[in-house]
């Protein structure tokens, strides 16, 4: 899975009829201290995320699975909503693995 | 599968219901000389890794969908083994 901010949606009326109902989210892939890594990309959503949340989705054939057992065309699915991100400091863990 | 370093974690309340129960862990995939390799990605947790620890890194659905042990879930990567070595003939310089 990967990190994502939401930025954008996109409206499609004429699409595959299983898509019907599915919000399309335009997804900023960003790493993981937050900045934008790489190129945008379009993601279904399968927990009702929002314009300006970060998320994290799905890439492949699994990114259909939330929506079993319609089966719907997407290779990207986002099935997450982030509250938090800890990035542990490297000192630290090093020092926790003795 | 690749090398890869856990970061850290990341918490979701509001996610897919087959990755509740699971720990969610940033990983760094790395290359073999251990300096990093592209971004990094998050993956479900099937061995009790840790930040700091060295993994393998599954990359792909069934095998991480398999180590978790949810089949059918929206699972494209898992943390699925804890590294203690890596010997190579030809190590990198």
């Amino acid at each position: 899975m990967i990190l994502g901010r939401v930025i954008g949606t996109v409206v499609s009326s004429a699409k595959d009829p299983s898509l019907n109902g599915i919000t399309l989210l335009v997804v900023q892939p960003i790493g993981r201290d937050g900045r934008a890594t790489g190129r945008a990309v379009v993601a279904l959503d399968s927990v009702g995320a929002g314009v300006g949340e970060t998320v994290y989705w799905c890439r492949g054939r699994e990114a259909s699975f939330p929506f079993l057992p319609v089966e719907v065309p997407t290779e990207a699915t986002i099935v997450g909503i982030v509250d938090e991100v800890n990035i542990a400091d490297p000192v630290s863990a090093a020092k926790e693995q003795g | 599968m690749l090398i890869a370093r856990v970061i850290g974690d990341v918490v979701a309340t509001q996610k897919a219901a087959s990755h509740v129960g699971r720990k969610i862990l940033v990983v760094q995939p790395l290359n073999l000389d251990g300096s990093d390799r592209g971004e990094a990605v998050l993956a479900l947790d099937a061995v009790d890794a840790g930040a700091g620890d060295r993994v393998l890194l599954s990359t792909e659905g069934y095998s991480a969908m398999t180590a978790v042990g949810r089949p059918n879930s929206p699972i494209d990567s898992a943390v699925v083994g804890i590294i203690d070595a890596v010997e190579l003939n030809d190590p990198p310089r």
